[in-house]
């Protein structure tokens, strides 16, 4: 009997995280490590986390290279257009990677459509590294004081949009 | 589902990415030596279960360039290990740190343990206790007695 009710205890705990493959970050509720990248576009032209302060943001890392971002990329054309928050995008690769991604993913943006407000290129992956990124895409809510509040590791989805990330961003630009 | 989708995704870039080449070893030895122990104890976010020297991932090499340079420039074990977490939590250590959240990973199969032990010797007791004791019959008597000689 009392077996039985370990073996219970030891499921339900199992059960809890339920996706093996998902680490959980370290940083919800922590200081969104600072960052100050040159635009995709116009590389003269930084961002800085600091730039960000006072507005609620999506900090989307994603990449050319990336096939789920490829599939989240049609959502987040979609939910650019709602004005709930402004995603701003982190296009990176790393530093042992020759390819010319700048060029890739302005390939990219021009053919899947630009959800971004602004998209900054992170050349060799160490804000993508700062941020704990290890499976793009991954978004981060940060909140009006520069502190993460919601990671979303993979692509977002109509759920995760709905009943996470929309609600959580209203509740903080109030 | 998804989450399956996600993990063959993600499988699959890093089967895409081996083409990148690892930053050049330092002619140190000591670095060199180092770098291999510490990266062969840390796992590597993106592949599972692979450790960090092991892996092909981009992620993997992007963590090992990283991890040289920083012994380089003279950092601790430690500092590096904890450079790590800060960043990805517990995730990348093979042994985790003994804290509230591991207590059950450190201490659970000692629990387990205890447990079967009491489990066991109770089941013991008593089946012991449900097999009655009664003395033989004369009958029976004889018969062991009989059985006995014929051996």
């Amino acid at each position: 009997m009392l077996f039985l009710v370990l073996v219970v205890a030891i499921f339900v705990v199992m059960r809890r995280g339920s996706d093996p493959h998902e680490i959980p970050s370290p940083l919800i509720n922590k200081p969104a490590p600072a960052f100050q990248l040159p635009q995709l576009t116009d590389p003269v032209k930084t961002i800085s986390a600091t730039d960000m302060r006072g507005k609620v943001y999506v900090l989307n890392f994603w990449g050319s290279w990336c096939i789920a971002c490829r599939e989240e990329h049609p959502l987040l054309v979609q939910y650019s257009k709602q004005n709930v928050v402004p995603f701003i995008g982190v296009d990176y690769k790393y530093a042992n990677d020759d390819s010319d991604e700048r060029a890739a993913a302005r390939q990219f943006l021009s053919e899947l459509g630009n959800p971004y407000s602004q998209v900054i290129y992170d050349h060799d992956g160490s804000t993508s590294i700062d941020y704990g990124v290890y499976g793009a895409p991954e978004s981060f809510l940060i909140d009006k004081t520069g502190v993460i509040r919601f990671k979303q590791i993979g692509p977002i989805t109509e759920d995760v949009w709905n009943k996470k990330i929309v609600p959580l961003a209203r509740q903080l630009n109030q | 589902m998804k989450r399956f989708a996600l993990f063959i995704l993600l499988s699959l870039c890093c089967a895409v990415v081996v083409f990148a080449k690892d930053a050049q070893p330092t002619e140190d030895p000591k670095i060199e030596a180092r770098f291999k122990n510490l990266t062969q104890q840390l796992r590597c976010p993106v592949c599972q279960n692979e450790t960090l020297a092991d892996s092909n991932a981009e992620l993997a090499r992007q963590m090992r360039d990283q991890i040289r340079e920083q012994i380089k420039a003279g950092k601790s074990d430690d500092e590096i290990k904890a450079y790590l977490t800060q960043r990805y939590g517990d995730f990348p250590l093979y042994k985790p740190p003994v804290k509230p959240m591991t207590y059950f990973l450190w201490f659970g199969p000692f629990l387990l343990l205890i447990v079967g032990t009491a489990v066991l010797f109770i089941f013991l007791r008593r089946r012991r206790e449900m097999i009655p004791e009664r003395p033989l019959t004369a009958d029976e008597r004889k018969q062991a007695a009989e059985i006995l000689r014929s051996v």
